[in-house]
């Protein structure tokens, strides 16, 4: 009995293998007969939070390959013969990780050609699961935590650092320029915000540097007094914060109404301009990573194009979002075909200028030699202060004046 | 010490706010035994209100303590409107249905508002400008600041007003005569849904201050921010015996002082290495290992919840929940 039904799910397996597997191929034919000129339709999908707390970098991250899109439109690209047609579908994954895989789903089901997203760690890694069984290629812009790419599947990129690239760089020049001789590291409980805390724990300790034992709070959490009423009874000289600017603001508000102190530093997710308006004058002194280099930093074309389009400046991974939607559509140009199965190899050989600079990717999809930038926060303003590339640090106005000269 | 009392003061006006919320809750459900779950979202609509008004007279340059107040006295009319209407809209229609009708109908109330209020303002997360200079006071080796002592005054005003107003007037007799049997009260010349609506009104009108004052306390506010709000000070309402005012206080103020005593507490008590037990590993050199961290916040004040009702299942101060059911 039990092995007849096997065998019968196999069966029911391998007709919607097949099924599935003579389907594809009847699709041009259907979009190629009513039209005179022909043409293909390639559906790229975003997904990012376009609700809840963090739903401005969401909808910054979907202009970014929006922008993408809208740009080969215009550019007229023809893929085998064709003239293709890119329309973007963007969905909302809440930054939840349960609606971000039953989105994922949604994406597949609907047959997109290639995906850009998610924007968090934490909702990229279980959906990425999905994209890989379907073999869609994804590329996250802004998705910083390792575990993404340590999975081993083949259709995962990223066009941003990894925590474990960035966590070492805020943490190494906390530890060169401030000096602190006691850090205490909070994080807000998400795979991002304790991903980047444990890099960050872990290059503290190797640089001899005690850590206080890690306290958490949530990524809805706004009233940290509790928390840092005991970091500052440790008298710690440096917090460093993994986690969102939402969280993050109130975070530095209430330590500076505490009288802490110390030097506070967080990763990219808080590293924002919104944290004036969230922190008010007590965001003043703040040091902050970002995983690639700054918005401001971008190529100019993207940053006049983006402005023009959207009416404000991109906030932050924009940039990312942006090159990944070119990386696909580069290498579907290359492979002469939307087919994810034809064009993930062109993608993952990819050597492409994008607006964040030279992109290419390692062997789990990483991008190689990504850089990290170190913000300070003077004057109600982020500013950048360093770039560290490859365990490097260079101050960061040497930096574009190199930049500027290569260009 | 110092720390401890820090502790302490973070607690209390952090249990201060839970308490004027868990009066909204307790309130009405003394008076019809409904849990008005939509209340947490009332509070959202208070902080949302007092946002708009003080991001656009930040720059007018009033000072800042007026701005605050014509913020507050904005937020307070609309909730009671809020406040007025669902008890108009959803919940007198369903006055003899079934109890669990209105309870359900308050979860969707709850999430109608949460989701109009993401229309409105969207769904970022509004940062209040920061007008209010940071003052503060030491205090036992503690730092208090001005909006500390003025949210832990304001609401302890506002405790002894609806006491006074309960118990020392017509309306809160009205009250109490509903809350005890509704049907004599009407044959007694209470006009009981009159009473019902500004109970309603009155938790809203509450409500609307904690909003305003969570919202200038912490700088931040968004459409979610009422569900957590409101779950923890409906704990502290049950904590205290729900139906019942002075427990909700209590509970309140109790709840708040366990949260921030616990998160700033448990690290170092089940720091196994203060105990010889840890590993030695990562306890040499003063190290740590930390069985439970502060990421066990919210847990506590449940389990303090928890533990009450085991052992006193009216909560701490309720005493005729029985008699009720």
């Amino acid at each position: 009995m039990k092995r007849s039904k096997l065998a019968l799910t196999l069966l029911a397996v391998a007709i919607g293998v097949i099924g599935c597997g003579k389907e594809e191929p009847k699709k041009p034919a259907a979009t190629q007969a009513p039209a005179a000129a022909p043409s293909i339709d390639i559906k790229i999908g975003h997904v990012g939070p376009l609700t809840g707390a963090i739903a401005h970098l969401g909808k910054d991250n979907e202009n970014g390959a929006r922008l993408a899109v809208e740009e080969a439109n215009a550019a007229k690209i023809k893929i085998d013969g064709k003239d293709a047609k890119f329309t973007l579908v963007a969905e909302d994954d809440q930054a939840d990780p349960k609606v971000g895989t039953t989105v994922a789903q949604k994406l597949v089901d609907a047959k997109v050609a290639g995906i850009v997203g998610h924007l968090n760690s934490g909702t990229t890694i279980p959906a990425s699961a999905i994209y890989n069984q379907a073999g869609i290629p994804v590329i996250t812009g802004s998705a910083t935590n390792p575990k993404l790419t340590e999975q081993g599947f083949k259709v995962v990129f990223r066009t941003v650092g990894r925590d474990d690239q960035q966590g070492p760089a805020i943490a190494s020049y906390l530890a060169d320029t401030k000096k602190p001789k006691l850090v205490a590291v909070i994080d807000d409980a998400t795979a991002y915000g304790e991903g980047i805390a444990n890099e960050v724990e872990k290059t503290l300790k190797a640089a001899n540097i005690k850590v206080l034992p890690r306290e958490k709070g949530t990524d809805k959490t706004t009233d940290w007094k509790a928390v840092l009423t005991k970091v500052k009874g440790k008298n710690a000289d440096a917090v460093f914060y993994g986690g969102m600017d939402a969280t993050g603001g109130p975070l530095l508000k209430q330590g500076r109404e505490l009288g802490i102190k110390a030097v506070f530093s967080f990763g990219d997710g808080a590293c924002t301009d919104d944290m004036t308006k969230l922190a008010g004058a007590a965001a003043d002194g703040l040091l902050c990573s970002q995983a690639g280099l700054p918005p401001q930093a971008a190529d100019k074309k993207f940053l006049e194009a983006y402005k023009k389009k959207f009416n404000v400046d991109p906030i932050l991974y924009a940039p990312f979002t942006y090159d990944g939607a070119n990386l696909l559509i580069e290498a579907m140009k290359k492979a002469n075909s939307a087919d994810p199965a034809k064009y993930l190899p062109e993608l993952a050989k990819s050597s492409y200028k994008g607006a964040t600079g030279q992109i290419a990717f390692d062997g789990k999809g990483d991008r190689q030699d990504a850089e990290m930038t170190i913000f300070t926060m003077k004057d109600g303003k982020l500013g950048p202060v360093a770039i560290i590339k490859g365990g490097k640090t260079t101050d960061y106005a040497e930096f574009m004046k190199a930049a500027g000269a290569a260009k | 010490m110092d720390i401890f009392v820090q502790q302490l003061i973070n607690g209390l006006t952090l249990g201060a706010v839970y308490a004027i919320v868990a009066l909204g809750y307790t309130m009405v459900y003394g008076i019809i035994q409904l849990i008005n779950f939509a209340h947490g979202e009332v509070v959202m609509i208070g902080a949302m209100v007092a946002f708009t008004v003080i991001n656009a007279l930040a720059a007018a340059g009033l000072p800042p303590l007026a701005v605050v107040l014509i913020g507050a006295g904005c937020a307070i009319p609309v909730c009671m409107l809020v406040g007025y209407a669902m008890e108009r809209m959803a919940y007198r229609p369903l006055r003899l249905a079934p109890r669990l009708a209105p309870l359900i109908t308050a979860i969707g109330v709850s999430i109608i508002l949460q989701h109009l209020a993401m229309l409105v303002w969207s769904r970022n997360v509004l940062a209040f400008p920061q007008i209010i200079p940071i003052t503060t006071y030491s205090f036992f080796g503690a730092i208090i600041t001005g909006v500390q002592l003025t949210i832990l005054g304001l609401c302890f005003a506002m405790m002894a007003g609806l006491a006074l107003l309960v118990y020392r007037t017509r309306l809160g007799t009205a009250m109490r005569a509903t809350a005890q049997n509704p049907l004599v009260a009407r044959l007694m010349g209470v006009d009981v849904n009159r009473v019902i609506a500004a109970t309603f009104i009155i938790g809203a009108a509450l409500g609307a201050v904690a909003g305003v004052m969570v919202g200038t306390y912490y700088g931040v506010a968004q459409y979610t921010m009422g569900s957590v709000l409101g779950l923890k000070a409906f704990a502290a309402a049950v904590l205290g015996g729900i139906g019942n005012i002075p427990g909700a206080m209590v509970g309140g103020l109790l709840l708040g002082v366990v949260e921030a005593l616990g998160a700033g507490y448990i690290g170092d008590l089940t720091d196994l290495c203060r105990y010889g037990l840890g590993p030695a590993a990562s306890c040499a050199d003063g190290g740590h290992f930390v069985l439970f961290g502060s990421n066990y916040q919210d847990v506590f004040a449940f389990v303090v919840l928890i533990l009450v009702l085991v052992f006193r299942p009216s909560g701490l101060l309720g005493e005729r929940v029985g008699d009720r059911a």
